[in-house]
This record gives structure tokens, sequence and C-alpha cells, in this order.
């Protein structure tokens, strides 16, 4: 293979090399330093001119006496099924002291976009045992359902919770987790672990580690590693995946730095004008195909700068996924764990899943009707704060009560409480039963009557 | 011969091309299409990913703009943003759109039964009917002579069964005619005439049909923050409106909604018909993860796919969503092209593109006079749900509806969230007379009102917001309740109730009508000296909500109105 010794500019992550033969778009490239260590990159944009590599590593000790190489293919990533139970680093070397990996196949990790024909739709019900998730903003099979976080929230902890007890109740097909970190401290990653080793969870998980001293344009490569992987599980061994992906504001700041280094006009905030389409070839590699046994869920975890969720990374993600589920920081000041706010937060899948046959046939109502009482009860807190509680109608004060409820009850649930759905409605028609019954305008007469507990211990006393 | 290549934009040297001129690009035949001549240079967008492709490859002229093909077959189908059938791509190549597969728009080997309309010696102009095919069970095929061509003197036409590519008629020049013809996607359909939109598009949806109308050939746009159910609101409207063709371009939008589109329709059924709603549909579907050039097109394949069912006489719908997505698109590659940008990044040229797609909305009598129309209904998604940004602001300058969805409403559960204070309807004077003639003459007057409690409710909740409820004037206590019953059981409807999903004209003026009725006894018996309390306190009406999930409802209403009145008599026999 030819080297080229032609480097004619190197900039941050990015290498510019002339006087090539033609090159492919997207192709992997390696850089041969004087020592003889080779770093790994990939083409930006060829011409007959000039050809742009970005470096997936630190391009320190580049120079322009480096060689260069090209090789004629896209980057692919060795897949395996002993993949299951091993630590691989953000570039998908081992990193856990075991042996190399024997690939079954290569894939490409750009992977292709699903034709949506092709797709099946979502309708197995993913029981988290989070009452707010099962609940309120239920999570499906194939679904991509972020966590909005930010600095200093224990999002951590919700997604262990959640990789720890999903499970779709009633079945036992086989289950995996597909876990990359981008960009998180080592402190962090070692709570993952431990976490991941204690309840066993290692054995069936895949973890790509990219710490945040690793190369920041390393995080460009991770996700897709990860996501490669979990397609090769889920659409070629069958099992149902769950990625979790840690922390894609880290992802967004290494596409800035690239955007920056290729001096691109910049869209909002600096970021690039295309991390829509970037974002999507990320999230969108998430369903279920017509046809194949397994899986892909995902659940990306970001941080929102500043608390903020007009910026641009929740902003564009949130166009991209089905859904958010949105951690509180007034919520957890209170003291209350998991401290998801259920107003902002949506699962859009989630009548897909519940209801007779997935759930239990009050569940959409009953959640609906939990929305709207909190979302009155919260309202009024800003009313008391000026009037005080005395000048409010009692029927307002009722709905002041049922928020303080919901937050006590509803949401407040331990780190290893593991709520079946039927527990979570259940608690929910306790909640409502604090209210009048002509409050509860969004479930019909039919379903108060079958479920309200006033009408249930009437029609228990009847019986006995 | 390619020259360099930086993601979806390709730069070729070495042959002539014109502007939109398509293009087959590299080894593969990639399909693309110029979007810039420098000199040498010709700057060519690909519908398809270009991994791989080197600098030295060969790039082809085909020396035809994008077109679509035009024919029966189209309906019932499922199409990329260049209308290659997504069900036949995935018989090619399985599950995960791979590249260089070209599949034709419409299928060459289905025999279609043609009737011709016109004999031997008739002589049929541009855009004449010649023929028909029940491409459907509920929707007749127009075969047309293209509009582009000068048309003549009939010497043969023939009946039978015919594949899209078989010539049916020959006239006396020797010009022959398929059922099928190719348009370009960026060029509009020629019309007679535009005519004025004063028909309403009724798609049983309370709020939109009573308050914020849209006409048939009109515009509306839907802006939305995510999660404000904009989708849903989208689809309600495919499935419910009045017009016989819907054309869906999902564009830059989610796999798995695509996909519960796609599932979902071909199960729905018509109304009207009782039918397939897929048998008067046509889905494009290009999500956010193909091919961002094709994002770009699949908008113009739409409109064009729409034009083509007006010319035959049909009301068309076509939804685009999202237009934002477009939008990004065109950001995309423009920036890709290293233009100057415009506000926020976005190309200078985005208000002149967003107007005339817009401008091929409308009512009209075609070139064969008939009259059919095409309502453009698009999606705007703000980031930040910020309403200043560019895109909104172009459209807003350009549609005549505006459905303001709003987060708040969401998350309270209020669907659908469609704001009733920042919405509007610049057709209400326009369909004032159907409305009289058609419902009711008092439906006008109804409307008004209703409006007015809601605003009058904004005000109040103001002061409710320093005060609170009790501390208000008792005739404004009433006035909140009734603005809240507007709000609950006239404005929400609930999209996934079989019964509430859909609501007729009738029913809407029924229910706005009962609500108005407690209004007015509500106010004469605070006249006659009734307490607040005990109005609030009516039982009747916590039955109203329920005549929304009821199929016949009239009988219920007629009860509940009856015990209402009974009510506030005895109310008023009290304090008397």
């Amino acid at each position: 293979m030819k080297e080229y010794r032609t480097i004619k500019q190197i900039a941050g992550p990015l290498v510019f090399v002339e006087k090539t033969e033609p090159v492919g778009y997207n192709e992997l490239v390696n850089i041969v330093l004087t020592d003889g260590s080779v770093k790994r990159g990939q083409v930006l944009d060829t011409s007959d001119e000039l050809v742009v590599v970005q470096c997936f590593e630190t391009t320190a000790g580049i120079g322009r006496d480096s060689g260069v190489r090209f090789l004629g293919e896209a980057m692919k990533m060795p897949v395996a099924k002993e993949m299951l139970g091993r630590i691989l680093s953000g570039g998908g070397k081992p990193i856990d002291g075991g042996p190399e990996i024997i690939p079954e196949k290569r894939l490409d990790i750009n992977g292709a976009a699903i034709n949506p024909y092709a797709r099946a739709s979502p309708a197995d019900f993913i029981q988290t045992g989070i009452s707010t998730i099962d609940g309120t903003n239920t999570l499906v099979r194939g679904q991509k359902l972020p966590i909005f976080s930010a600095a200093g929230l224990p999002h951590n902890d919700v997604a262990l919770q959640i990789a720890r007890q999903a499970k779709v109740p009633g079945s036992a097909e086989e289950f995996a987790v597909v876990f990359a970190a981008m960009g998180i401290t080592k402190e962090e990653a070692n709570h993952f672990m431990a976490d991941f080793e204690r309840t066993g969870a290692l054995e069936s998980a895949v973890v790509f580690l990219n710490l945040a001293d690793d190369p920041a344009v390393e995080r460009i490569i991770t996700p897709r590693l990860a996501l490669t992987t979990a397609e090769y599980l889920a659409y070629e061994l069958g099992y149902h995946v769950l990625v979790i992906l840690t922390d894609m504001t880290n992802y967004c700041e290494a596409l800035r730095q690239i955007g920056a280094a290729r001096e691109e006009v910049p869209g909002r905030r600096g970021y690039p004008g295309y991390m829509y389409t970037d974002l999507a070839s990320i999230y969108e590699r998430a369903g279920i195909i017509k046809g194949k046994k397994g899986s892909v869920t995902q659940i990306p975890i970001l941080t929102m700068p500043g608390d903020d969720i007009t910026h641009p990374i929740p902003d564009l993600t949130g166009y991209i996924t089905e859904g958010q589920i949105v951690v509180s920081r007034e919520l957890h000041r209170k003291g209350i764990y998991p401290p998801i706010n259920v107003l902002p937060s949506l699962s859009r899948l989630m009548n897909l899943g519940i209801g007779k046959g997935h759930t239990r046939e009050d569940h959409k109502k009953v959640s609906d009707q939990l929305y709207a009482g909190y979302a009155e009860g919260n309202d009024l807190r800003g009313l008391v704060a000026i009037v005080g509680k005395d000048a409010l109608s009692e029927r307002d004060r009722g709905f002041l009560e049922f928020a303080d409820l919901f937050e006590g009850r509803f949401v407040t649930q331990g780190i290893d409480e593991n709520r079946t759905i039927e527990d979570t409605l259940d608690l929910g028609w306790e909640l409502l039963a604090t209210l009048p019954v002509e409050q509860l305008v969004r479930i019909d007469r039919e379903l108060i009557q079958k479920y309200h507990p006033l009408y249930r211990k009437g029609a228990q006393s009847a019986g006995v | 011969m390619l020259k360099r290549i930086s993601g979806p934009v390709v730069t070729a040297v070495g042959f002539n091309a014109h502007m939109y001129d398509v293009v087959k690009v590299g080894n593969e035949k990639l399909m693309g299409e110029v979007i810039k001549i420098t000199g040498e240079n010709v700057i060519i967008q690909v519908y398809e990913a270009t991994d791989g492709i080197r600098p030295g490859e060969p790039v082809e002229n085909t020396g035809m703009s994008l077109a679509v093909e035009l024919g029966p077959g189209l309906l019932n189908s499922i199409y990329d943003g260049i209308q290659r059938p997504l069900e036949v791509l995935m018989e090619k190549m399985g599950s995960f759109i791979e590249r260089g597969v070209t599949a034709p728009g419409l299928d060459r080997t289905v025999k279609w039964d043609f009737v011709p309309v016109v004999k031997a010696g008739d002589s049929v102009g541009p855009g004449a009917v010649i023929g028909t095919v029940q491409e459907t069970e509920s929707i007749l095929h127009k075969i047309m002579v293209p509009p582009n061509m000068k048309g003549g003197v009939v010497r043969e036409i023939r009946g039978g069964a015919f594949t899209v590519d078989e010539t049916v008629c020959t006239l006396e020049d020797g010009t022959t005619l398929s059922m099928m013809q190719k348009w370009p996607v960026r060029v509009p359909r020629p019309v007679t005439v535009k005519m004025n939109p004063d028909i309403p598009l009724v798609t049983g949806q309370r709020i939109l049909d009573s308050l914020f109308p849209i006409a048939k050939g009109g515009t509306a746009a839907i802006p939305g923050p995510f999660g404000s159910g904009k989708t849903v609101t989208q689809q309600a409207l495919a499935k419910w409106s009045d017009a016989q063709i819907v054309v869906y371009i999902g564009c830059g939008e989610r796999g798995n909604e695509m996909t519960e589109v796609l599932t979902e329709f071909p199960e729905l059924e018509d109304p009207k018909t009782g039918r397939p709603l897929m048998e008067r549909t046509v889905l494009i579907a290009n999500t956010s993860n193909m091919p961002v050039a094709a994002r770009e097109a699949s908008v113009y394949t739409g409109i064009t796919l729409a034009e083509y069912y007006r010319d035959m006489g049909y009301d068309v719908s076509l939804m685009a969503d999202s237009t934002s997505r477009w939008a990004e698109a065109m950001r995309e590659i423009s920036s890709r092209l290293e233009e100057m940008p415009g506000e926020e990044g976005y190309p200078a040229y985005l208000s002149a593109r967003l107007s005339e797609f817009y401008e091929r909305a409308g009512r009209v009598t075609s070139l064969n006079n008939e009259q059919g129309s095409v309502t453009v209904i698009g999606a705007v998604s703000p980031p930040g749900g910020d309403f200043s940004e560019p895109v909104t602001q172009n459209t807003l300058r350009i549609v005549k509806v505006f459905w303001a969805l709003d987060a708040k409403l969401s998350q309270r559960r209020h669907f659908p969230a469609i704001n009733w204070l920042d919405s509007y309807s610049l057709y209400l004077g326009v369909l004032n007379d159907w409305y009289d003639t058609n419902v009711s003459p008092e439906w006008n007057t109804l409307r008004t009102w209703a409006m007015a409690v809601l605003q009058k409710e904004s005000e109040l909740q103001e002061i409710v917001q320093l005060v609170g409820s009790d501390a208000l004037p008792e005739e404004e206590q009433i006035t909140i309740e009734v603005a809240r019953m507007l709000r609950e059981v006239f404005l929400q409807q609930n999209a996934f109730d079989p019964v509430d999903t859909y609501c007729s004209l009738e029913k809407q003026f029924d229910i706005m009508k009962a609500i108005r009725l407690y209004a007015d006894l509500a106010a004469a018996a605070h006249t006659a000296g009734v307490m607040p309390a005990q109005i609030l306190a009516v039982r009747a009406k916590n039955d109203l909500p329920q005549i929304k999930f009821t199929v016949d409802y009239k009988p219920e209403l007629e009860r509940v109105l009856a015990q209402m009145k009974d009510e506030f008599a005895g109310l008023k026999a009290g304090a008397a």
C-alpha cells in the first residue's frame, strides 16, 4: 500500500494531504509516525489536489515527516457474540486485559438507514419499574427515549436503575445492554462499572469507554461502534438490546470542535449546520425490523448546558427522538428520587405500547388524568405564593394537595424499588381518589366504576 | 469526471451541464442533480451516500431535470424523496437502504383497464382527458394529455388492459400517448385560472372547523415546539379532512413515526367509503437519516403528485412534515456550497423557495375545465419553540392560517394543543357564507361568542393570578366556568377515541350551542338572584363531556339539556 509523505497542513484534529492518487470519501486512514506508531483517521473531503483527514486520536506527534496510508474502505468494526461481557475503549479496542476479539463479521460503522417500509411498529411495553416512566411516559421496544439532565443531577442512577430493571413483562427473551460512554470522568465510569458488576449485568453487556481525558475526536466514532455492535446483536443474533449513550453533550462538543477546525460556517451557538442530520444518523439507529427477532432501544443521556432545554443539543435531540425524560433540579433539591419532572417529559410511542393487551385498559386515561391534575396543582403553587392558601377555592386546594401527594408518593421511589405496572396504576388511582369524582373529566365512567377505589371497595364489600 | 467529494455535494468537470439536470455520479451511477455551475466546475447534490466515491470517477448527464412519473398506480404507494417505491427497494436490497439501486416510480408490469372517453377524429388540447382508469375502488384516475404537449386530432385510441408505458392513443401528427406522463418537480403544472378559496376543508376537528377554518386550496402552518402534538394533529387531518386525495410528506422525520403512518394508514378505514384510507393516499417518507439531498427534493415530489390529482378535478390535501427539516436540508447543502449565509445560516433564497412552494397551493380550474384544489398544510418545528426564527417567520408571511401548537397545553394534556388565542385564520370572512348556508345561520354568531368568552377568560385569568378566583365579581365567575367548559368540552378532542376523533359540523354546532345554553341560563339565573355557587354546581353540565364519546349523541344531549333547564328552573324557584 502506498504511503504518502505529502502532509501540507495540520490544524487541530485535521490533517491536509496533497498530491495523492484518487482517494475515496469517508475512507479510513492510517497515519504512521516516525517512531512507527499508527494513528487512525477518516477522509472528510477529497479532491485531486487536497485530501482532508480527520484524525480520531490526538494529532500530537504528527509532523510533515509522517506517512499517510489510505486503506481504501470505510471504517469497519469487527463484531462477535463474544463481545458480551467485554470492556472496550472508545475506539473499539479491548481494555479489560482480555484477549483480542475474534471477529465473526466486519461491519461498516456508519450503518445504513433502515428502509421505513421495513420497520415494524414498536408495540412491546418495557417495564422499567419506575412509575414516572411506566405510568406516564412509557418506554416501548425500539424507541429512542433520551434523558435530559443537567450537571449535578442523578441521571446516571436513573439510567442504571432502568438498565437493571427493564424487562418486558411475561417474556423471557434474550436481553443485552450496550453501554457507550463519551467523555465521562473515570469516577463516573467506575460508578457504572461497579453497578454492572454488582448486579451481574456485565455478563450480558458490551461497554465502550471514552473517558474525559481520551481524545475528543474519538467520541465521534464511539456511539457508532456501540450501535454497530447493538445492530449485530439485535438483527443477526436476535437479542433485545438496550443502548445507553452518555453523554451526548460531549459528543456534540466534539462535533463542533471538528467543524471549527474545518473553518465551516457555524450554525446556532457555533454547532455545525448539519448537526441535526448527524444526530439523526445516531438516534435513528433504533428500531425493530420486520421479520427479524431482536430490537434496538436507545436511552441517550445528555446534560443540558445551563439547564436550558432550548439549547441546540437538547432541542435537536428532541426533534429526532421519540420524547424525552426530563430530570429536574427543583425536584432533586426537594430530595425527591428519581427527580423526574413529568410535565415536560413525554413518550411519543407510549400509546402504541399501553392499554388493553399491553398493560391495562385504564392506563392512558389514568395517565392523562394524573398529568392534568399535577399540572393544575403545580400552576396553583404560583398563585398560593401570592395570595396564600386560604384564598383558594376548595376545588383548588384539592388540586394543590394532589400535586404534593403526586410528588411524594408517585414520583418518589427507592433506588432499588421495582414497581410493576399494576402497582403503578393502582397507586395512580389511589392518588386520584383524593380528588372529587366529578373532577376526573378525562376518564370514562365505565373505567371509574371498574377501577376507582371508591367503587372497588363497594364492589368488594358487596361481593363479600 | 469527478473532481472533489465532500459529503452529499460533489464537484465534477469536463462535461456540458445545465442547472437542475439529473446526472449519474461515479461507477455506481448514483443519482444527483446539478445545483451550481462555476466556470468548468459543475456542483452536484447527490441523492445517495457518497462514501468511497473517488475523484476521477465518471459523471454522466441524462440531460433531463428531476421529474416524477405520473399515472395510475400512484395511490397506495410509499415513496422516498425521489419517487423510488420503498417496497420495491426493500425487495431489492433488504431492510436497509443501500445505494445505487434504481426503481421506477410506477410499476411497469401492472395492467390497467383503460376506458377511452374520446374517439378518433376528436380534437384534444393540452390537459384534455382522453380516458379513465379505475385506479382504486373509490378513485377514478383520468388520463390526460400532458400539459406541455400541444395536442391535436386523435387518429386512433383503444380501450383495454395496458401497462403504463404502452401506447393507448395516437394523434394525427404521429404523437403517441401512454397512461404515464413525466413532469419536472420544480415546475408548477399549468392551470386555466386560480379561483378564490371560499369552501372550507372540513376536518372534523372542533377547534379547526369552528374557530380557525382553512379553505380548500388554502395554506396553513402548524408550528410547534417538540412534544406539542404536531404530528398527531397532522395525522388526524390526513385521516379526517374531506379531501379525496391525501399526499403525506414525511420530510426528515422519525423512522418510527413514519412506520406508524405506514402501518396505520393501510389499516384505517375511510369513513366515507368504508375502504382502506391508503386507496386515496400517497406517502412520501424520507426520514432524517436518509440522504439530505433527497429530503430537499421530497417536498417538490409531493406537491407535483398533488397537482396532478388536482388537474383531474380532485380536492387534494398535502401535509408536509416538516418544512423546517426541508429548510435545514437547504441550509446544509448551501453551507457545503460555501454560499454566503443569510439569517442563522439559512441561505438567502430561503424565503423565495418557501413562497414558491406555498404558492403551488390553490383552488383552480384545470386545463380541462375541472375544478380541483391543493391545500397545503406545512408543519414548522421552530428550534426551542422560538417563533422568531427564520423558517417560521418566512412561512407566516405566506400562509393564511396559523394553528399555534402550544407545549404548555400539551403538558396539561389539552389536545389538540392548539392555542386559541395565538391562532388565526384569514379565511373566516370568505367562508362565512358557506357556513350560513350549509350548517346554520347561527354558526358565525356562536363562533364569535365563543372566541369572545375565551378572550375574556384570558383577561380574567390575569386578575385571578393576582387576587384569586374568589375575588372576582359574581358574573365573571360564571364567565370563567363557561370558558372552562368551552376548553374542556369543546376544544379538547381525543384523537385516540374512536368516536371523538371525528366530530361532524352538526355535532360541533350542537355542543357549542349546548354550552351557550348553559351560559344564557346561568346569566338569567344570576339576574334572578341565584348564587353563583349554585349555578356552578348545576349537575347536568358534568354530563356534557360524555356527549363527545357517544355515537348517537342526540337523545343523551337532549336529556342533559332538559335536565339543565329543570335544574335552573329549580334554582330560580328557590331564589324567588
